[in-house]
């Protein structure tokens, strides 16, 4: 008799449904209640989801939590009902989910514009959806709830209706995540086709073993596509950099922190889980590594190029996508220890430096580090958790990062990939530079004056609207607290003994689909072992340290530009590229359906033609 | 016949999704966007379908229960499509409006706010 | 990009997309087979619970979660929409302009189908787990419905008999219900949304337990929903406009 554990199996159901109901009185109610009980219930709300999924974080530890809705266990192997399973991966996303938005409506607390409690609805329904996506197991369920987190995701980029750009980033934005998810529904109509079930278990145990032919080829490249567009790999990226331009910064807080790495869960979980025992390894983890690669090297070369300041973070992000995919990629256990451990740091390193980037705006009314050069000097503590989060994006340890950073570096190494040192530490280090460079600009009035030299046809971050509707005089205790907290939190994940041994542990159980099935088809769960691996080497910090450095060096050079004696030809032939590069990001949403479509080709040809052979 | 239902739908989504890359008018790439959406209805609802067989449905008038019926799930899956794609197209259709009231078009061609 | 390479790189793009997919279908079923599991298993599921309609059932007890998660994606959508379509800083609202002459007969059609609309809206609704329809389909017919006191009256008639206040409750109302009908079953340990109520024989009206109770939830959440969504376009349509000077 299959046994389903009562007692933390209900917490997923109620982590989806409370942020739903609370969400569903501000929305009735929100008008006729003074704004601090606004920001007070919803700000409890989601920090009773984040007790709640702590819970069920603790409790998947010992095994994956099943619980399937309204009691349609299976029988015989076939269930007509949705399961949730909660392993250790799927609750560490949604705690992470949940604390984000707590510290993001702390950050929003009075002071931003909430439209008489409609902002605060939709960052509720927003954590209902990733909550979701991150504990369902049923395919057509992931597509539902990635639409939740797709609408309140759209309005709340647009937010800002009377910004231009805002509602310009929002339609892109809009139109290219829903198609993509139009292409990952018309897969998960040929899998249904081919097994006749859409529960991930069932699915696992249908296709194990098959044979990968054109329909499971199609319908693999089909629903990794809306995934991926979710997740910004190249060349489905295009959307992201306008969406967090525009956004205000507790929203982008959100984006980059987990829903892109939601994205990214999404895909390989369902590789995982249905596909991993009918395509063979290699070719998959080949399509990965090539994909991430290009990710990672054009998010850095976009990100250095860039003078709005939440922009450039936006395409750092994506640099950074790029280094998870590689990591994760790998499709070994530490590849992906070390891909979980690099989202849990970059994701308090980047929110923080978010919020920071939403106080530049709130205070000086831009974000442009060429409008503002030297503006910030009189600011005291500021700066400085600007450089804290420059230095450990560029992977300082014992940041989370850092360690992120170290531990898949050293997987790629043992698989045989030498040069992944190489591409970490560069794009980490590029990335970095951007952001203390954008700094030393801002706040230290460094380097000569940019205003005096011509730019190229990047964005502007001058026009960039306020969140608040006064300019702030000092930067308020419920903005400053998220940003501190943010970064001690990166910072523990690098420092605290269990983290590593933990995200160990949740790779261990994400790789082990076979698991996966039988526990969720009803046998009981067990308690996988792992040989631990090497927490921070030698090599590791050494390269944490080096690639801090170096972004110390980039930013340096960027703004003091020595003087080289090369002819003006050289330097236009070396821009060159470069400057197409920036071209192709033109802001088009017909441009972008173009790139869609070339990266479902380039996806295909990765992964179809390996197989004629 | 046997797999001409399918065929359509590709051609939809493809087609839909080229009307967005071409188009002069974020009205009419929204509405290829629901065109590209027609076509996961038409594939789930064609997977659904059996020859000779009745609707999954005995009430009205009442029959006795059979499982000689078409697939009740796709049904249900394109309903919960349509519902998805009505809201979103009304999402971004507000912002379009939005759009024509901030930039005074509605060209994607010409807005020009957020490159490089 | 000019439009020219756009479309080069959109053409091959969709050139190969168009092949993996074709491929993809050639190796369906072929269209009419009767190779559907998920049916074998789903009428006999939605009879032991009483539900005449198996769709219906598949929506509201089988895969309530689903559904739940769809009637939350329109509330989304339109707060979204609320939130989207709001007089900006410099706009406000101001009266309509009236006048337009409204023809007779389209007045007298219109005003004998309203209450024949809302009725069968009603109807589609309360016999979802009957017939083909429910909260889906009756909403949208509901919310539709209402508005043709604005084709065949205007829109001040609309507004009188639209407080949109109310509206906004009753999507609130809707979800809320959803949800809590949810938690009832997970409280009383039949599973979230599991189907309490007693579910009363086979083809009547009272059958099927808790679907009948979701599908009224969501009837009332869609047709509210419909409501406001219209009310906010046709405010940005006739009432938002640059501050008047005075």
């Amino acid at each position: 008799m299959p046994t389903f554990d009562h007692g933390a199996a209900d917490i997923p159901a109620l982590a989806i449904t409370i942020p739903i109901l609370v969400a569903c009185l501000l929305v009735a109610f929100g008008r006729r209640i003074p704004r601090p009980v606004v920001d007070s219930v919803a700000l409890a709300a989601a920090l009773t989801v984040l007790g709640l999924l702590a819970a069920l974080l603790a409790s998947s530890s010992h095994g994956r939590v099943v619980s399937w809705t309204a009691r349609w266990v299976p029988e015989h192997g076939y269930s007509v009902g949705i399961v949730l399973v909660a392993d250790p991966v799927g609750a560490g996303v949604a705690v992470l989910a949940a604390a984000l938005v707590a510290l993001a409506l702390l950050y929003s607390w009075h002071y931003l514009s909430s439209v008489s409690g409609h902002f605060h609805a939709l960052m509720l329904l927003f954590l209902a959806g990733m909550v979701g996506f991150a504990l369902t197991g049923d395919l057509f369920n992931m597509f539902v709830f990635f639409e939740l987190m797709g609408a309140s995701a759209y309005a709340l980029t647009g937010m800002k209706i009377e910004d231009p750009t805002a509602v310009q980033g929002a339609l892109n934005f809009g139109i290219i995540n829903s198609l993509g998810a139009y292409v990952s529904l018309s897969g998960v109509a040929l899998l249904y086709a081919r097994v006749g079930n859409l529960s991930l278990p069932q699915l696992s145990a249908a296709l194990a073993g098959h044979r990968p032919d054109a329909l499971l080829i199609a319908g693999f490249v089909a629903v990794s596509t809306g995934f991926l567009v979710k997740g910004a790999l190249a060349p489905f990226h295009f959307w992201l950099a306008d969406a967090h331009a525009v956004a205000p910064a507790p929203v982008c807080v959100l984006f980059s922190g987990v829903m892109v790495p939601l994205g990214l869960y999404g895909a390989l979980r369902v590789y995982w889980i249905v596909f991993a025992r009918v395509f063979p390894h290699g070719e998959i983890r080949r399509a990965f590594l090539v994909l991430g690669v290009l990710t990672a090297l054009v998010g850095a070369v976009m990100c250095f190029g860039q003078r709005h300041f939440k922009r450039l973070l936006a395409y750092s992000t994506i640099a950074h996508v790029g280094l998870f995919v590689v990591a994760a990629g790998l499709l070994s256990a530490s590849g992906t220890a070390g891909a979980l451990l690099y989202i849990a740091g970059h994701a308090g390193v980047k929110a923080a430096l978010f919020l920071l980037g939403g106080v530049m705006l709130d205070r000086y009314g831009g974000v442009d580090e060429v409008e503002l050069w030297g503006r910030g000097r009189d600011a005291r503590v500021i700066p400085w958790l600007f450089v804290a989060g420059g230095i450990a994006l560029a992977g300082l340890p014992p940041f989370g990062t850092g360690l992120g950073k170290a531990v898949s570096e050293e997987a790629g190494s043992h698989a045989g990939y030498g040069w992944f040192p190489v591409l970490f530490v560069a794009v980490s280090a590029i990335t970095g530079g951007a952001v203390l460079r954008a700094t030393g600009r801002v706040y230290f009035g460094l380097g000569a004056d940019p205003r005096s030299r011509a730019h190229g046809s990047e964005t502007s971050g001058s026009h960039e609207r306020s969140d608040v509707d006064q300019p702030l005089r000092r930067v308020p205790l419920t903005m400053l607290v998220p940003i501190v907290g943010l970064l001690l939190g990166a910072l523990a994940v690098g420092v605290l003994p269990g983290a590593h041994t933990a995200a160990e542990y949740a790779a261990g159980y994400f790789l082990d689909s076979g698991g996966y099935t039988a526990q969720a088809l009803g046998s009981a769960g067990h308690v996988l072992h792992q040989t631990p691996l090497p927490n921070w080497t030698g090599l590791g910090v050494g390269l944490g340290l080096l690639s801090a450095a170096l972004a110390l060096a980039i930013a340096a050079v960027a703004l003091y530009p020595p003087k080289l004696r090369v002819g003006e030809r050289t330097t236009r032939v070396a821009r060159a590229p470069i400057i197409a590069l920036h071209r192709i990001h033109s802001g088009h949403v017909g441009d972008y359906v173009a790139w869609m479509f070339v990266g479902i080709a380039a996806l295909s040809a990765l992964v179809a033609l390996p197989l004629q052979r | 016949m046997n797999v001409y239902p399918y065929l359509v739908a590709v051609f939809l989504l493809v087609i839909g999704a080229f009307g967005i890359a071409r188009s002069h008018n974020l009205i009419h790439a929204v509405g290829c966007l629901s065109v590209a959406q027609a076509g996961t209805y038409v594939l789930l609802l064609a997977v659904g379908y059996q020859h000779g067989a009745g609707a999954p449905v005995f009430g009205s008038p009442a029959s006795t229960p059979t499982r000689n019926v078409s697939d009740p799930f796709v049904q249900a899956m394109a309903l919960t499509d349509v519902v998805v794609s009505a809201t979103v197209t009304a999402l971004l259709l507000a912002l379009s409006v939005q759009i024509g009231k901030r930039h005074g078009t509605v060209d994607p061609d010409e807005l020009s706010a957020l490159q490089g | 990009m000019t439009r020219g390479l756009r479309l080069l790189l959109f053409a091959g793009g969709a050139a190969a997309t168009v092949v993996l997919l074709v491929f993809g279908v050639l190796g369906l079923p072929h269209f009419g087979s009767s190779f559907h599991p998920y049916r074998d298993h789903a009428v006999p599921a939605a009879v032991s619970h009483k539900t005449a309609n198996v769709v219906s059932s598949i929506n509201f007890d089988l895969r309530g979660l689903d559904t739940f998660g769809e009637e939350t994606i329109l509330l989304a959508s339109v707060v979204g929409a609320a939130v989207l379509l709001r007089p900006a800083e410099d706009e406000d609202e101001k009266r309509p302009l009236s006048g337009g002459r409204i023809l007779d007969s389209t007045r007298l059609v219109g005003y004998l189908l309203l209450p024949v609309t809302l009725l069968i809206g009603l109807d589609t609704v309360l016999h979802g787990a009957l017939t083909p329809g429910g909260g889906f389909q009756g909403g949208v017919v509901l919310g539709t419905g209402i508005h043709l006191l604005y084709v065949a009256g205007s829109y001040q008639a609309l507004e009188r008999a639209r407080p949109e206040d109310l509206f906004e409750y009753g999507e609130a109302l809707g979800t809320g219900a959803f949800a809590c009908v949810g938690i009832a079953g997970l409280l009383a340990g039949a599973g979230f949304l599991g189907n309490l109520l007693p579910q009363g024989a086979f083809g009547s009206l009272l059958s099927s337990g808790s679907v009948l109770l979701l599908s009224a939830a969501v009837g009332v959440e869609v047709a509210s929903g419909v409501v406001v969504l219209l009310a906010r376009f046709l405010d940005q349509a006739l009432r938002v406009g640059k501050d008047t000077p005075r």
